[in-house]
């Protein structure tokens, strides 16, 4: 099978400083990725290279040929400025329509039609004419989350989703995800610090640290040193 | 009562008012990305640059807007930059470039000698507006449209979220440019009659006022449409009637409506976690 999406012998440098080195992985259809690693270690520089946004110093990111231009769903971290934006669900959840449109200025009954029913997938239909700024930490997650289903449906690249969200959502959040992942067979990419939560719900870990990254099977991850050294406590 | 058909049978009068109502417009559409982008500053920034271009285009005899539009709009793009690099602290960097142009265009006049043009471009003229100015208002403000509905969807999602949207393929960097430079022209236009120092008034008054009690984005547009022409008509028969300065007149029924809009906003959230009380 083609992999949705690999990395051959990447470098990724920032600031004149490499920061990635020699890296290789690569994504199928239906996996579970996390990503982990410490601050510095160049997760928000790898998060680039994979969205297209910046090119590897070294080595390729080869994109799947059933994995269009931009039909990558988003999910990037909240930004503060964000939490108390005057806009509907429905206008946000649209918005993720926006790469479809081309150079049509204005979204079709079909992109509205599929922001509802995202709206749907995600339990949250009943917030459409909500204003964004009124909902909780975890709703605005949500629907985020249904505008990146919006943009893309087979990868979903979540960038630290459950940033100041509290545990009992946090928990919710992580559920949704995986059953994103298990019913509707999308393949998640997701960036985390919390590497005990990537360790229960990923089918695969990428450690990175440096020349020495870990890329394989959780299971493969829990055994091996660098595993290892995070679940010996 | 007060008869506006002795007001507007003034030629100037009537230009100003047609004038101030295109560029109070074409300001409050941008004044809500501005403002909700956290870029209010550039308006201020840009005004004061558009001061020291005047003053200098005016000292060596230029003619004053053709000269002074290309500097603003290249500061425009500086100031942008400015901001979205993250190394230098953009407030600071917006404060210094704001006084040195002012500065620098307080030393062309007076070593020019004294000209009254000055105090006008400080504190606007409803006076100034010429014919050939009210023709590029009408350009710039059917320019502003167009642009503005054309790019409406890409606007909320770049003002919203640009993460999301550069990984999607949207040109940030375009819309952000498209939006300082359309800035730019209605402030070197607006300046004339609001005045350097209250011009940024405009841009960021009808957008707070507006954010106040709307909760869509399009209701925010469509309100601080509403807001800014309402604010800048009541401004100017007030100035006419009471014989006080325009600009200033604008600014002060932006800020009684900022107030009443504040009222009615905080009322209306009470009543509503009354309600939500209740359930």
């Amino acid at each position: 099978m083609e992999p949705l999406l690999s990395c051959e012998n990447v470098s990724f440098s920032y600031e004149n400083t490499a920061v990635i080195k020699n890296l290789s992985f690569h994504v199928n259809s239906g996996d579970y990725l996390c990503i982990v690693g410490e601050n510095g270690s160049g997760k928000s520089t790898l998060t680039k290279g994979l969205l297209g946004l910046k090119a590897p110093a070294e080595g390729k990111i080869i994109r799947g040929s059933d994995l269009h231009g931009n039909e990558i769903g988003y999910l990037p971290q909240q930004n503060p400025a964000q939490k108390d934006f005057p806009a509907s669900v429905f206008e946000v959840v649209l918005s993720g329509r926006l790469n479809s449109r081309r150079f049509r200025p204005f979204y079709s009954k079909e992109d509205k039609k599929i922001a509802r029913e995202n709206l749907k997938k995600l339990g949250i239909e009943d917030l459409i004419k909500r204003s964004y700024r009124d909902l909780s930490g975890g709703q605005q997650q949500r629907v985020l989350l249904a505008r990146a289903l919006c943009a893309g449906s087979k990868l979903l690249f979540l960038d630290e989703p459950v940033t100041g969200l509290d545990p009992i959502v946090t928990e919710e959040m992580y559920k949704l995800i995986l059953e994103l992942n298990r019913k509707e067979k999308i393949t998640i990419i997701m960036v985390s610090h919390d590497i005990k939560a990537s360790v229960l719900y990923a089918t695969h870990i990428l450690h990175l640290n440096f020349d020495k990254s870990f890329f394989g099977r959780t299971e493969d991850y829990i055994k091996s040193p660098m595993g290892k050294y995070f679940f010996s406590e | 009562m007060f008869n506006f058909a002795e007001m507007f049978q003034y030629s100037f009068m009537l230009r100003a008012l047609i004038g101030g109502i295109l560029i109070s417009l074409c300001a409050a559409l941008l004044g809500v990305s501005l403002v909700l982008k956290r870029y209010s500053m550039i308006g201020d920034g840009l005004s004061h640059v558009g001061f020291g271009a005047l003053a200098i285009g005016s000292a060596a005899n230029f003619s004053p807007l053709e000269f002074s539009i290309p500097i603003v709009i290249l500061s425009a793009f500086f100031l942008l930059r400015i901001s979205e690099n993250s190394k230098i602290k953009g407030d600071a960097a917006i404060a210094l470039i704001s006084t040195s142009a002012l500065a620098i265009g307080i030393t062309a006049a007076s070593l020019s000698g004294v000209n009254t043009d000055i105090d006008n471009y400080l504190f606007g003229s409803i006076l100034s507006l010429s014919r050939s100015d009210l023709v590029i208002c009408i350009i710039v403000f059917i320019v502003v449209m167009i642009l503005f509905i054309l790019f409406y969807n890409k606007i909320f999602a770049v003002t919203f979220d640009e993460s999301f949207a550069k990984a999607n393929g949207t040109r940030v960097g375009i819309y952000n440019m498209l939006i300082a430079l359309l800035t730019a022209l209605t402030i070197v236009i607006g300046m004339k009659l609001m005045g350097t120092l209250l011009i940024s008034s405009l841009i960021i008054f009808p957008a707070i006022i507006s954010m106040r009690i709307c909760r869509r984005f399009k209701t925010v547009i469509i309100m601080s449409s509403i807001v800014s022409v309402v604010g800048f008509f009541a401004g100017l028969v007030i100035s006419y009637n009471r014989s006080t300065p325009a600009g200033a007149s604008v600014v002060l029924v932006n800020l009684a409506m900022l107030i009443v809009f504040y009222v009615i906003g905080t009322v209306s959230d009470k009543i509503k976690a009354k309600k939500f009380l209740k359930q």
